[in-house]
């Protein structure tokens, strides 16, 4: 395997006075980039900024990357349905919308990315996988990987290895899908749980499937092998030099407006803003005083932002200007742990100054800040 | 005369405006495509059933998961329409027209089928054109000839207005670089060029490449391009300014904000600033500052500040105090639960260190880097920002020197600390000095709170900082 020096790139980009031009274009009908990066927005910029900006007509791009721990839902997904959002605060892991659409898939070092850009007439996801698929066998004739017809890469029939997902513009397209090499199974499961209960949506669904690491089947395939190995075929089937080209994302100069893209896929806007509205219909069961209260609670969310609110409270447990303050200050409001927290706790300061009160006050958002 | 044989024979281009008048009314009884425009006016808009394109795969349906207009709204060719998906894909349908929506025809989760229609667009004929241009002859469009060309292994993306300008001035779009959405080519970027052209005209390449038909529709406004016409060269284009007002609802937390500002207005401010000389304070810092990161832990001002409040609220605990709604009763707090303002992307927050009457300097510092890394994180929990009885709001951190803090009620003092700066004073000898002065800005409540009381808390706290050595006395 070459690795091409991106200096080298570098130094002819600054020699011809278009870089992009240069860089871009190779001979032959392909060309096979690297992400240095581990960055999930970083790399979900450029598959977005590729498929903006590049002509694929002449040349078909393969572009190879893997994130830091990350949880990606699809573009037309809800995040309280997919994933436990708590969770991922709190192990700070990352969530991001990419633009394709498809299922929710949890992104590690141990998983790898890959994504196949063509032309819009040339859009074709079979032939994709089964590139994979030979390639995984070249490596290891003896694995039993074969594609689905639901698009998804099955180890010995049972355990799915790769998930697909795709989006088409109107002259480019794009295929990518997942590898499950060596991916931390107890954090991804854990992860992909949703806590969130009803959630009523029609967000797409994810599919839950038993996965298995490549890794497990045998104990010395590394990631880059694997990568290696489908770069390999990619450059046969393309009849191209098996060069791979690293890519930085962070580099304006070649790749003009990337850190716009990025910055923008890391918007509430875009990451809970773009989640189909839905609704939330749960019980508190808040312990207070010797007894359990059990309250009913029913959201509408659009755009992420709660558009309805409606909490079942006994008669009289809060004064009922109160009740309407918070119902105000709730409508309108995001529906996000943080905002709410600060939100109750602001209006906290303008009630009556009273014990009791402030701590049914206190109870009651803190419970509601359990369904977000 | 088909468009295409236009194209290739240069020589035809330069009769061209004497033929096509001829072959104009001729064309027009044998064309029975809906989508020829001339240049002339037509009575109205014409509606056009966009329907929705392939998708590849052999896929015939697709969910529409959303839309970027509604009815009415105007769109160029090239804008985004919907976003509909299918089997895991997501495909971002495109606008083939300049018009005005007139119909969706479908809702959000609804399926559509592909070959039929998704959106009903009018089309405008194109106002107050001049006679004597050319009417170019134009038979249906196929979507492949429409949009781009390759030069230099990139598209070249322009509307059909904008490639009319070019080609009236000569220009060829492959020397223009395009500043809009996909590198597009924008008016502004033809115009731009031309005013950098000393006057040259390019002769028209043999191979034609700026001269796919042109569909007359109402893509730029009729004014700028005659004006092109009549300018060829404009030296300098006024600058128009095309900024609009933005207008968003108030929501959640501002909403919070907004009632407790209008309930501060209502309790009757006091000022009183004093200028604090710091000199031995940064230097006892810098002596601590060691310490405290062997334990883990950045030891600003703050917890200076903060422990040095709470002491003088052990002398002055009106200041620690809340008066009620009715102004009734005045209820002096046990607790010393000093806020500390806390600039985050949200706004500001105040979350509150507790008790620090029984913390030390250092157990403040633990607290504030605590609070610091979850207000960061935004993951501060309702019992950091509640509960708060003063608050001190570090302002000089992002600059300023005296301030008018609001109080935050139910609270009824709060103060503000400038920048520390450098300035020369003069000692007890009588010369001057290099000195760390920092000015404090307090805020009370006059209702329960005067002059006086501020006077001596603020002239006891600015001593303890002032000989921090003097803190070790009172520290319980």
């Amino acid at each position: 395997m070459v690795l091409q020096s991106f200096k080298n790139c570098l130094w002819l980009s600054c020699v011809l006075r278009t870089p992009k031009a240069c860089f871009w274009s190779t001979a032959g009908g392909g060309l096979i980039i690297q992400s240095v990066s581990n960055d999930v927005y970083q790399n979900l910029a450029v598959e977005d900024w590729i498929h903006d900006h590049m002509d694929l007509e002449k040349q078909q791009i393969l572009f190879l990357w893997r994130n830091s721990p990350a949880v990606v839902i699809g573009r037309h997904q809800n995040p309280w349905q997919e994933c436990n959002l708590r969770l991922l605060r709190q192990k700070n892991i990352k969530l991001a919308r990419r633009r394709s659409g498809g299922g929710t898939v949890y992104h590690d070092l141990g998983n790898i990315n890959l994504t196949f850009f063509t032309t819009r007439k040339k859009y074709e996801r079979m032939g994709n996988l089964k590139l994979i698929v030979k390639a995984l066998k070249a490596l290891r004739p003896q694995l039993d990987v074969h594609v689905t017809d639901r698009y998804d890469i099955l180890l010995d029939r049972q355990y799915k290895i790769s998930g697909t997902a795709a989006k088409l513009g109107r002259t480019s397209a794009y295929h990518h899908c997942t590898l499950l090499c060596n991916a931390d199974k107890s954090v991804l499961s854990s992860v992909l749980k949703s806590p969130y209960k009803g959630l009523k949506s029609n967000a797409t669904p994810s599919v839950p499937a038993l996965v298995k690491n490549l890794f497990e089947e045998d104990a010395c395939l590394t990631s880059e092998m694997l990568l290696d190995a489908i770069a390999k075929e990619y450059a046969v089937q393309h009849q191209i030099d098996h060069h791979i080209t690293l890519i930085n994302p962070a580099d304006e100069t070649l790749l003009p407006g990337i850190s716009n893209k990025t910055k923008e896929l890391q918007t509430w806007e875009w990451l809970y803003g773009k989640t189909p509205n839905f609704s939330v219909s749960a019980s508190l069961n808040m312990a207070y005083k010797d007894s359990v209260l059990d309250i009913k609670v029913n959201m509408d969310v659009k755009h992420g932002r709660i558009e309805v609110c409606n909490i079942d409270l006994p008669e009289q447990w809060l004064p009922p200007e109160l009740y309407s303050e918070l119902v105000k200050g709730l409508t309108g409001s995001k529906f996000c742990p943080n905002e709410t927290t600060t939100l109750v706790t602001t209006l906290l300061r303008t009630c009556p100054q009273d014990d009791e009160l402030h701590h049914r006050w206190s109870l009651l958002c803190e419970n509601m800040m359990r369904l977000m | 005369v088909c468009i295409h044989r236009v194209r290739s024979c240069s020589s035809i281009r330069f009769i061209k405006s004497k033929y096509v008048c001829v072959f104009d009314k001729s064309a027009l009884k044998f064309s029975h495509q809906q989508r020829l425009f001339r240049t002339s006016p037509v009575s109205c808009g014409q509606i056009v059933q966009f329907k929705l394109s392939d998708i590849g795969e052999g896929i015939t349906e697709v969910t529409v998961k959303e839309w970027y207009i509604k009815e009415g709204d105007s769109v160029s060719q090239f804008d985004s329409i919907c976003e509909v998906q299918s089997d895991k894909a997501s495909v971002t349908i495109t606008s083939r027209y300049d018009g005005i929506i007139r119909k969706l025809h479908y809702s959000i989760d609804d399926i559509a089928f592909v070959g039929k229609p998704l959106v009903d667009i009018e089309i405008d004929a194109s106002k107050g054109v001049a006679p004597e241009e050319d009417v170019v002859e134009t038979p249906p469009m196929s979507h492949e000839e429409h949009t781009h060309q390759e030069i230099k292994g990139h598209k070249t993306l322009a509307t059909p207005a904008v490639r009319r300008l070019a080609m009236e001035n000569n220009i060829k779009l492959s020397e223009i670089v395009g500043t809009g959405k996909d590198n597009r080519i924008l008016k502004e970027d033809i115009l731009n060029y031309l005013a950098k052209q000393t006057g040259a005209i390019l002769p028209p390449s043999p191979k034609a490449e700026i001269v796919p038909p042109v569909r007359k529709t109402e893509a730029a406004p009729a004014a700028p391009k005659d004006k092109a016409r009549r300018i060829p060269v404009p030296v300098s284009r006024p600058i128009a300014f095309s900024g609009k007002d933005k207008t968003e609802p108030v929501t959640g937390f501002q909403k919070a904000m907004v009632k407790t500002m209008s309930a501060a207005l209502k309790i009757p401010h006091f000022g009183y600033s004093d200028e604090i000389d710091l000199t031995e304070l940064v230097q006892l810092r810098e002596e601590l500052k060691p310490l405290a990161e062997i334990r883990g832990v950045k030891l600003s001002f703050m917890p200076f500040f903060i422990k040095a409040a709470s002491l003088g609220l052990l002398q002055y605990p009106i200041l620690n105090a809340s008066l009620d709604e009715n102004c009734q009763n005045v209820t002096y707090k046990a607790s010393h639960n000093i806020g500390v303002a806390m600039d985050t992307e949200q706004g500001l927050i105040v979350p509150n260190v507790k008790n620090v009457q029984v913390c030390s300097v250092f157990d403040i510092a633990v607290e504030l880097n605590r609070l610091q890394s979850l207000g960061s994180a935004g993951q501060l929990g309702t019992s950091d920002l509640t509960g708060g009885t003063f608050t001190l709001s570090n302002i000089g951190t992002i600059g300023g020197t005296y301030a008018k803090p609001v109080i935050l009620p139910p609270e009824v003092a709060i103060g503000a600390l400038g920048k520390i700066q450098v300035l020369p004073r003069f000692n007890g000898k009588g010369e001057v000095f290099k000195a760390q002065i920092m000015n404090v800005s307090w805020s009370a409540d006059h209702r329960i709170i005067d002059g006086a009381t501020m006077a001596r808390f603020s002239n006891l706290w600015k001593s303890y900082l002032e000989n921090p050595a003097s803190m070790l006395l009172d520290l319980k």
